[in-house]
């Protein structure tokens, strides 16, 4: 079984991308099922379903969808390999720059919108610079001299990734991920790890504490002045 | 960078998935051929192909071999070896950086020495009314001025063999001006235009009909004898633009044609 996990801010185009590689996939004989993990709402699962692939939706509601997704890893597998796919792809909500949620034996794919501007590479993290892939998308409505320079923060950040080009409404670089896609790694996750620890969050605001009075805050708190400390029993 | 000979585009499918009438075209080095049509013919598309090098990766399945070669995928896509430079239509930019940050940046990207700004800075004040600043807010130039810098960043920084510019007519700023300032001698040059003036002073146009290349059509030498004439008609309006730009008014219209 090869696992791509695809990561972005939302609105990136993940889903666009998604659509025209699938249509390659299938052009090749390949059958992957996919599973989208959003937080309240999502109608991605129903656009991929209309391709004719299996597709799961998973909504993680008010819990960390990263979280989320990696304690659902597992059930995402099973239903992958239920569906007799050679290939899960796992599309994930994109909402915050603390975490990536790439596991070691995976494909990691950062969809990246290139009109967010070229100080968005320096700001968006782990899902970026642990990336194996990257894809930009939007170049199309950029200059080419902005679509340079975006290329090299992004390579500023990840020197080692592969930067791919890509239109998500005409298709253009979907080939090209679609390689990318074939040439995963037939992954064993039975001892998979995350290349890059979950977000932090562990104080009382986790389990539902809605004061906002400083006295009220429990567990391990960082102050704007840089000071990090544990207040609790 | 190695010297380009020749670039050739193979034909692919229209929009509505025909192959496109025109199969083939060769152009070497010195050649200026035109892309005109409607709107929504496909006229950008065709830009974006060969800008990307497609291999028939793209929509419309076109192929672009460079000297009769596909590039490798190096070349096409790391900007110190690409071989092409364009302008496209758009008409201001959204990095969020002053024009000095942006120009040693792209000059970084394309591997030339950074004190090339000046130099960029100087020609793109040429094309427009109101002189550029370096420390001007990229964001906040008027598409004038953006369109200006992106003709100055394009001859100067991503200075290329093959030069594809997308409708340099709009905006205002000197058409005439900023196409000499991008097409190079010994260039292959693509110009995207509605513009009669500009269209005729090409080789060679293709016709775009339904997103693929319809025809390919030889600039007849009358065509180029008329191209002179309207070249004095466009100088006369582009001269009456800039009396009444710059607060003058008009007396009578004092042109004589005597050929047409």
């Amino acid at each position: 079984m090869k696992m791509i996990i695809v990561a972005g801010t939302p609105g990136a185009g993940k889903t666009s991308v998604l659509v025209h590689i699938i249509k390659h996939l299938q052009s090749r004989d390949i059958h992957p099922s996919v599973v989208k993990i959003d937080c309240i709402y999502s109608e991605d699962a129903e656009r991929f379903k209309k391709l004719g692939v299996p597709a799961l939706l998973g909504l993680s509601k008010d819990m960390c969808p990263d979280h989320y997704s990696i304690y659902n890893t597992w059930e995402m597998l099973e239903f992958a390999e239920k569906n007799r796919s050679e290939m899960l792809i796992l599309e994930t909500a994109g909402l915050c720059h603390r975490c990536a949620p790439y596991t070691q034996n995976c494909l990691g794919v950062c969809v990246i919108d290139s009109t967010s501007g070229p100080n968005t590479p320096r700001k968006v993290g782990p899902f970026l610079s642990s990336a194996d892939v990257v894809a930009i998308t939007k170049g199309d409505i950029i200059s080419q001299a902005e679509r340079e320079i975006f290329r090299e923060r992004i390579l500023e950040m990840n020197p080692t990734c592969s930067v791919t080009d890509v239109n998500g409404l005409t298709g253009y670089g979907s080939y090209e991920l679609a390689d990318h896609f074939l040439s995963a790694t037939d992954g064993s996750f039975d001892n998979d790890t995350l290349r890059h620890t979950a977000p932090f969050s562990v104080c009382t605001l986790c389990v539902g504490e809605m004061r906002v009075n400083r006295k009220y805050h429990r567990g391990l708190l960082r102050k704007i002045n840089g000071i990090q400390e544990y207040t609790g029993e | 960078m190695k010297t380009i000979e020749s670039i050739t585009i193979y034909g692919g499918l229209n929009k509505n998935g025909i192959q496109e009438r025109v199969r083939k075209i060769e152009l070497k080095k010195g050649d200026i051929i035109g892309i005109v049509g409607p709107t929504g013919s496909g006229k950008s598309s065709l830009v974006s192909d060969i800008e990307q090098i497609a291999q028939e990766d793209t929509n419309t399945l076109r192929k672009v071999l460079i000297n009769h070669a596909t590039p490798s995928l190096k070349e096409r896509r790391d900007p110190r070896l690409k071989m092409i430079a364009q302008l496209s239509q758009n008409m201001n930019f959204i990095a969020d950086m002053t024009v000095e940050e942006f120009l040693i940046m792209h000059s970084k990207c394309r591997n030339k020495d950074k004190r090339i700004i000046h130099d960029v800075i100087e020609s793109a004040n040429l094309l427009t009314g109101e002189a550029i600043q370096l420390q001007d807010n990229l964001t906040a130039l008027s598409g004038g001025q953006s369109r200006a810098l992106m003709v100055a960043d394009v001859a100067i920084i991503s200075e290329s063999p093959i030069v594809l510019i997308d409708e340099i007519e709009n905006a205002g700023i000197r058409k005439h001006e900023a196409l000499d300032m991008l097409s190079g001698k010994g260039k292959i040059i693509f110009v995207v235009t509605h513009d009669p003036v500009i269209a005729l002073t090409t080789g060679k146009r293709i016709i775009m009909k339904d997103g693929g290349m319809d025809e390919l059509i030889n600039t007849s030498a009358q065509e180029s004898v008329i191209s002179c004439d309207l070249g004095l008609i466009d100088q006369y309006m582009l001269n009456l633009r800039e009396l009444i730009r710059t607060g003058q008014t008009i007396e009578q219209l004092e042109l004589q044609l005597t050929n047409v």
